[in-house]
């Protein structure tokens, strides 16, 4: 018994540090750490399966942002325009850059998942923008900005 | 904050460097040692200026001085994107210069080229298979049937008679095997002795392999190529050991060796380092792989899309990609995965053993500070060997510059280059030299010529009517005196340190330049893209001239790459500079020296659009008159449209 949870102990140490060399390449080590590990998935992937995880996660703030969004146009009826252009944005994250970004990973291209990942920063960036300073999403914009550019970092590793 | 648009700078003489660039720009363009001596230089310099402005004014219409805004270089502006990484980090401005950018669809549509290639609607990626059959060229492309993103690829198809007006055919190839269920990937054709053709493409299994497959016309007969037929014995070729399952992509048009079988290279990786497989096959079914490797670059990374082919020596004529010989020497190009950067090298191929030797390996194929077929925006290029008129073409994929959101908006993205004509430049043997193929001429419609005389520091609208269609031809002098003036003194430094990248763009001002035109403008000049070129004193007082186009001040919106590209560009002894430009709406290509150096961009202007489209010609130097000689064509459309039976 003491051999299956030393071994067990040891797997799970060793198969940490893959996530701990990967993330030690991006620029926000902290962050990566923490969102791969939160997958269950992330103990035992390989670079491509971290990349996709991340992906995952820009998934789930895009779909996260766009429902605030969505409640904003009631909350702050005089920012219609720039949350339409928000919604545009990260509508255009969930339905072109993360299927993008998937296909190429799972098909060996990574340099298509690079463009849709760093995409996201974009649009996140652009729709901050269109508040002018007085964003309502400005902590959202920001996950997603460093998010962005630490799948960005990981797929990479894959070119 | 001053307003950075303006190319003018200061009117008084006082350096305008010192006075409003901002200390992070690291390198001044001129150094000047010891200030007394600055003082008298720059006395005699502005009374021979002075002079020079009073003995030769003709009349034109410059407007010196007319504009005394001060300019100033904001870091923001020029941050995101470096050569070496052509990554297209997008860093947005805050500024306050540039806004937020609703793009409307008035914007989008205009953006669409109108003589170049590009499909109907959504996302179109490397060109493939490129070849001329009983009279009609064929373009085939990587084409995603269902958005304006990379995904989900089939081959598009398209005809010509001419390389420039284009009729879109029927799909070509499409995943229904396994063994391509995942991507119908990119893949070129070779004529058979007989004249029959077979095209071999890789196909992404539906395991996610990457594999070669062979294909081949259904019906020869047909001179349109509509169906083709898949070998039932596909794959014909699967990763070899040692080569990862998804570095395996690619092939080239085959070679006849003097054995009598046809060769063919395909591109991959190990590690870092980037190769290029060689197999020798008699049937395009069966093949033997060679133990060497054509040749192989460390830290380049995944090499894509690898090319090889002979050029001539001595002639300007294309080869067929079979010819060998003391006259020829042999390309090997690839693209580079890692940095979205076409590459290329000129060496000497050994038949006897399937390898290539580059002449200078200093820059061997994927080394930074190598050869490029274009410095701008170009990657996966492919050429073919043009039997109709001997020529050899080059296609390349230009992508976008924007959003993604805006790709989607506007429903499309990606074009194809103008096809280039590519020789080795005889005189030198050191690179090769490209042109827009002749064609293109039949676009042209009316001109208007123009004999300019311009001083440092001006800007010269140039009257053409509308501006987004051109084709611009130009030849520049440097006034000789100033040329001897700055030549002959020793306290203006060899500028060793100048790139089209660190330069700061064209707003930052040298003895000799940057002098040329900025396109896409709008009457204000708050959006243009000048393509210029910018001469600076090298080593034993040698010019040295530069070719760049500069996109940071192109468009006001923020969520667009706005680099600034280009590099040096080779000048002999005797010749004067010249330039031509194709404009054709979000897509600019600047040829220098008659295609030594080649630019593309892409470039979305917000203003700069439909009636406000302006052409400019502008002088940036501080010391240096230029003379320009020009000529400029309004360009008809090509009006691409699908082949119908009136097309015959």
């Amino acid at each position: 018994m003491k051999l299956i949870v030393m071994v067990m102990t040891m797997m799970m140490i060793s198969e940490g540090s893959m996530i701990d060399q990967t993330c030690k390449q991006t620029p926000d080590f902290k962050l990566c750490v923490s969102l791969l590990n939160s997958d269950p998935r992330g103990s035992s992937a390989d670079t491509s399966g971290l990349a996709l995880i991340l992906i995952d996660k820009i998934k789930v703030l895009a779909t996260k942002t766009l429902t605030e969004i969505n409640g904003l146009y009631k909350k702050r009826p005089e920012l219609k325009q720039a949350l339409d252009q928000c919604s545009r944005r990260y509508k255009t994250i969930l339905n072109a850059d993360v299927p993008e970004a998937i296909e190429a990973i799972s098909k060996g291209v990574p340099k298509f998942g690079e463009d849709g990942v760093m995409d996201a920063g974009v649009e996140a960036s652009a729709c901050e923008e269109g508040f002018q300073g007085k964003s309502p999403l400005t902590s959202l914009t920001k996950s997603m900005q460093n998010i962005s550019s630490v799948t960005r970092a990981v797929v990479r590793m894959l070119l | 904050m001053a307003s950075t648009e303006a190319l003018l700078p200061v009117t008084s003489r006082q350096d305008p460097l010192s006075e409003s660039r901002s200390d992070q720009i690291p390198e001044t363009r001129r150094k000047r040692p010891i200030k007394v001596h600055l003082a008298v230089c720059s006395g005699l310099l502005l009374i021979a200026l002075y002079v020079t402005l009073i003995v030769t004014h003709d009349g034109s219409t410059a407007q010196n001085g007319a504009k005394d805004e001060t300019y100033t270089e904001s870091r923001a502006r020029l941050a995101g994107v470096s050569e070496k990484s052509n990554d297209g980090v997008w860093r947005l401005s805050d500024d306050g210069k540039t806004e937020a950018f609703p793009w409307n669809n008035t914007m989008l549509s205009w953006q669409r080229t109108a003589f170049h290639f590009q499909p109907e609607k959504n996302w179109m990626n490397d060109p493939n298979g490129p070849l001329f059959y009983k009279g009609w060229y064929h373009f085939f492309y990587q084409y995603n049937p269902n958005a304006a993103v990379w995904g989900d690829i089939v081959w598009g198809h398209a005809v010509s008679k001419d390389l420039i007006h284009w009729l879109y055919l029927p799909l070509a190839l499409v995943p229904d095997q396994w063994y391509d269920a995942n991507g119908v990937w990119t893949g070129s054709a070779t004529f058979l002795d007989d004249g029959s053709i077979v095209m071999l493409y890789t196909g992404s299994t539906d395991k996610f392999v990457q594999v070669q497959n062979l294909a081949y016309p259904e019906d020869p007969s047909d001179p349109l190529l509509l169906k083709w037929t898949k070998f039932s014995g596909n794959p014909v070729l699967v990763p070899p050991p040692g080569i990862g399952a998804k570095d395996f992509r690619d092939p080239t048009t085959a070679w006849k060796t003097s054995s009598g079988k046809w060769r063919i290279t395909i591109g991959s990786k190990i590690n870092r380092t980037g190769i290029s497989l060689v197999y020798d096959t008699t049937d395009f079914k069966t093949y033997e792989k060679h133990e060497t490797l054509l040749h192989q670059v460390p830290n380049t990374g995944m090499w894509e899309c690898v090319d090889f082919y002979p050029v001539s020596k001595t002639k300007v004529n294309g080869l067929d990609t079979s010819v060998k010989g003391p006259d020829v020497k042999h390309i090997v190009k690839a693209s580079m995965d890692d940095t979205r950067i076409d590459h290329y090298a000129i060496g000497t191929y050994d038949d006897s053993n399937g390898t290539w030797v580059p002449d200078n390996p200093s820059i061997d194929v994927g080394i930074s500070t190598g050869l490029r077929y274009d410095y701008g925006k170009f990657y996966a290029s492919k050429t073919f060997y043009d039997q109709n008129k001997k020529r050899r073409i080059l296609w390349g994929w230009i992508g976008e510059s924007d959003s993604e959101a805006a790709d989607v908006q506007k429903g499309w993205s990606s074009v194809q280059g103008i096809p280039r004509t590519v020789v080795l430049d005889t005189k030198t043997g050191k690179n090769l030299v490209q042109w827009p193929v002749e064609e293109i001429k039949s676009l042209r419609l009316s001109n208007k010529k123009f004999h300019m005389k311009v001083g440092p520091g001006t800007v010269v609208p140039v009257d053409v009517g509308s501006a987004a269609q051109l084709d611009i031809e130009a030849e520049f002098t440097i006034k000789k005196d100033d040329l001897e003036i700055i030549l002959g003194e020793d306290s203006v430094e060899a500028d060793e340190e100048f790139s089209c990248q660190n330069g700061g763009g064209s707003t930052v001002r040298g003895a000799l330049g940057p002098f040329g035109f900025s396109v896409l403008a709008d009457q204000s000049l708050s959006e243009h893209t000048p393509v210029y070129f910018y001469v600076t004193k090298g080593k034993d007082s040698k010019l040295k001239t530069f070719f760049c186009t500069d996109t940071s001040r192109s468009t006001m919106a923020n969520d667009v790459v706005k680099p600034v590209y280009g590099s040096f560009v080779p000048v002999l002894k005797g010749e004067k500079l010249t330039m031509r430009i194709l404009v054709d709406h979000s897509i600019v290509e600047g040829f220098a020296q008659g295609g030594k150096t080649c630019i593309t961009s892409r470039v979305y202007p917000t203003k700069a659009i439909y009636g406000a489209t302006k052409l400019f010609l502008f002088n940036n130097a501080i010391d240096a008159t230029v003379t320009a000689s020009f000529k400029v064509w309004q360009m008809n459309g090509a009006f691409i449209h699908p082949y119908s039976a009136d097309d015959l």
